[in-house]
């Protein structure tokens, strides 16, 4: 007998009661949900204790913030929808820094949070907040529930707002008097708690797609800037078709990379305010941009006024709101990238553009010569060096999971991503503390992939609580803090363009060997860049949880730059002779100044 | 014809779910892209459960359009439409109570009819006068009655729709269909 058959001989049982906690985890595990992270408390406890009814791995942060960075870094790099949970007032607003990262980047996560009964709402009770308020606009959607029987429809049409379109998070607010109350519940329901209305019709017009291909076969220097829609949309394969077919080159924004493979020959890798100089010239030099699913970010365009002189636009992105925002353009195709891209690539005609690659080569000029990573070993650290090691001894595999800083541009220029989501960062928020309660998410999302933190001394310490939450739940995951004892990236500017005063950048940390020994997880510390290959292999191999103090150079800065605000062309580059590289050397910086 | 770059006054019509803060997500949109509100409104519908909102905002084409696309990302928005300029009927009420005494009440009453707005209430030294009209004519009886003494006023903003058979109507909010 076939399940179908079953199904028809059976009557359909009586929808069963539950209480709105069960429904909770129900719905969950309907929705594919096999781990939440969070944090218990009063409002929350009636879900909290059913928790253990269902399949559900639970997974006790240290701080909401890590919970909500946890169930981003899952999302990030899986795909899936991660899921927090948290308790009301103080509870929720620790969410919020973690709800906004995930905003700015458009991460599926689904809040939970407890609320206080119903007949307390508004007077100000014990750990009350107006988190739906708070959270307004950093959320897709928000809902306040006061009702068991509208815990199911709302959690469901949560799942189905937060992944559906251009994916971001949304939060449930449940009062403690819903998750209490019983209601029938029918397992089987799929309702959600309002019907889907019509959006404006979106996709690709006939008309749209022949400019566009007009516009593409007619470039003499056409560039494609790949963004995060093209990982979001799982556009990577169709991606790679186009440039097979086009010959068109590829800059990536940060979020963009590992869309397309970073060894591949049209890779330029990452453009904007810490690209490389020949990739930003390459976008100031085309007469044709290719923006998929990327929203020119003033980090990526620099003075919007001097921006790509030359060059016609075609904007794909499945977001309307984002055409035309930053920078005009001349098509505009608001749809999914990846079905604009398999419906692109037939239509446009082969090409090699071997002109214009040339082009690109010849400007790379001595770059090559001022890469850190083609410096002798001098007997120094230098970031680069250790990003550069890290890349080849894991051979561009593992999934990395950056804070934010200098280290995190260093990974970016170093760690060469072949692979969509093997980088999981904070690209719109830029969030520090991010990397290690991220890595932990993308510890159960990938549960096979090597996983490595890369932060610095100063996000590190933001939410290295979250170590004990690797302790208690027994993961596995390489820490490799870049132990420079300053904010780094501020201490750039201020190097740069504050007269060098350096106003609250050293920063002084915890011995952080005997703080990964305290946790009851393994500490180790490079100094020199020959030690670098034995600590990553000794992590690698160890079974636990191993943290890397990498003591780098303490003044080294990441070049090129294009200042804030200055023209893309207009980039600070690395300098060809440094004392921190050259030893005994004593002489001054000679990088050109900023215009 | 104005420039597409040029800001002007444009009304946009949203259908929106009526449900608790809906009318706080428009506003904190129009706050947080910083958005330049002349006026904000919102009634019944004729659908139950379905509330429209009428804004008045200033901005140029472009701007107008990347609005219209981020109320359409609100999820409590059913329908949105520019309603052009020429094919709209709109009215804002306004109360404006004004200075009346025995000397200026007979003028002051007769500025009220030229409008054809209606005294609603009276007082020795003071009358209120109620006009529903597009917002330009009630900014003319404003100065008309300024050199009396415009004690206050109140508007409820404005409130529009297509004109019969001119252009596109209202998206009928039924457009709606299951998940």
């Amino acid at each position: 007998m076939t399940a179908a058959t079953a199904a028809a001989a059976t009557p359909a049982p009586a929808p069963a009661t539950r209480t709105g906690a069960e429904m909770i985890w129900e719905v969950l595990v309907q929705e594919g949900v096999d781990v939440v992270f969070g944090y218990p408390g009063g409002a929350i406890m009636p879900a909290y204790d059913a928790l253990p009814r269902y399949p559900v791995r639970h997974v006790l942060v240290r701080h909401e913030q890590g919970a909500a960075h946890m169930a981003d870094g899952y999302a990030r790099a899986s795909g899936r929808v991660g899921v927090a949970v948290a308790t009301s007032g103080p509870g929720a607003t620790n969410l919020v820094t973690g709800i906004a990262t995930a905003m700015l980047d458009s991460v599926p996560v689904v809040f939970i949070t407890g609320q206080v009964s119903s007949a307390l709402l508004g007077t100000d009770a014990f750990q009350e907040t107006d988190v739906t308020g708070v959270t307004l606009p950093i959320t897709k959607h928000n809902w306040l529930v006061t009702r068991a029987e509208d815990i199911g429809p709302v959690l469901r049409e949560a799942f189905a707002v937060a992944r559906s379109g251009r994916p971001g998070p949304v939060l449930v607010d449940i009062t403690k008097d819903a998750q209490q109350a019983s209601c029938a519940f029918d397992p089987s329901d799929r309702a959600l708690a309002r019907p889907a209305r019509v959006r404006p019709a979106r996709g690709t017009t006939a008309d749209a797609l022949a400019r566009a291909v007009a516009l593409i076969d007619r470039a003499e220097r056409p560039l494609i800037l790949a963004g995060h829609g093209v990982v979001a949309a799982g556009a990577a394969a169709e991606l790679a078709a186009f440039v097979a077919r086009t010959g068109v080159p590829v800059a990536s924004t940060l979020l963009g990379l590992g869309g397309f493979p970073a060894t591949d020959p049209r890779a330029l890798g990452m453009m904007g305010m810490h690209g490389e100089a020949w990739v930003n010239r390459a976008v100031q030099d085309a007469d044709l941009l290719i923006a998929l699913g990327m929203r020119f970010d003033d980090r990526v365009t620099g003075n919007l006024a001097t921006f790509a002189p030359r060059a016609r636009k075609i904007h794909v992105d499945l977001d309307p709101s984002e055409i035309g925002k930053n920078v005009a353009v001349d098509v505009a195709i608001v749809d999914d990238v990846r079905a604009v891209l398999a419906a692109l690539t037939p239509r446009c005609r082969a090409a090699d553009r071997a002109a214009w690659m040339a082009a690109i080569e010849a400007s790379k000029g001595d770059s090559a010569v001022r890469d850190i990573q083609q410096l002798p070993d001098t007997g120094k650290l230098h970031a680069a060096h250790v990003l550069h090691d890290l890349w080849r001894l894991t051979a561009g595999r593992a999934v990395v999971v950056t804070d934010v800083g200098q280290h995190q541009m260093w990974e970016a220029q170093y760690y060469k991503h072949d692979h969509p989501r093997g980088l999981v960062t904070s690209g719109g928020l830029g969030t520090m503390g991010f990397a290690l309660p991220a890595a932990i998410g993308a510890r159960f999302a990938r549960p096979d992939a090597e996983v490595w933190v890369v932060a610095g001394d100063g996000g590190f310490q933001m939410t290295a609580a979250e170590l004990s939450t690797c302790a208690q739940e027994d993961l596995k995951v390489n820490i490799a803090i870049i132990n420079n004892g300053y904010l780094g990236m501020v201490r750039q500017w201020q190097e740069l363009f504050y007269g060098g005063r350096y106003v609250a950048t050293p920063m002084r940390s915890p011995d952080f060997v005997k703080l990964a020994e305290a946790h009851g997880l393994t500490g180790l510390r490079v100094t020199r860049r020959a030690e670098v290959a034995d600590a990553v292999a000794a992590a690698r191999a160890a079974a636990g949880t191993v943290v890397i103090d990498f003591r780098v150079e303490a003044e080294d800065s990441v070049y090129p730059m294009v200042p804030s605000g200055a023209d893309l062309g207009d980039m600070i580059r690395r300098p060809l002779r440094s004392r921190l590289i050259e030893t005994g050397a004593d002489d001054e910086l000679t990088e050109e100044p900023p215009r | 014809m104005t420039a597409p770059g040029t800001p002007r006054l444009r009304t946009l019509v949203a259908t929106v779910e009526d449900v608790p803060g809906v009318l706080n997500r428009v506003a904190s949109l129009f706050r947080r892209r910083n958005y330049n509100i002349a006026s904000l409104t919102v009634g019944a519908s004729e659908v139950p459960g379905l509330s429209r909102l009428t804004v008045v905002v200033s901005c140029d084409d472009a701007t107008a359009a990347r609005l219209e696309a981020n109320l359409w990302k609100l999820v409590d928005v059913v329908a949105v439409d520019e309603l052009a300029a020429a094919d709209v009927v709109e009215r804002d009420l306004a109360l404006i109570k004004v200075r009346a005494d025995r000397a200026s009440r007979a003028a002051v009453v007769q500025a009220a009819e030229l409008f054809a707005a209606r005294v609603v209430d009276v007082a020795p030294d003071e009358l209120i006068i109620e006009l529903a009209a597009p917002r330009q004519r009630i900014d003319d009886l404003r100065a008309v009655l300024e050199p009396f003494g415009v004690v206050a006023m109140v508007r409820t903003g404005a409130v529009a729709m297509a004109r019969v058979g001119v252009g596109a109507d209202l998206q009928p909010p039924r457009a709606a269909h299951g998940a």
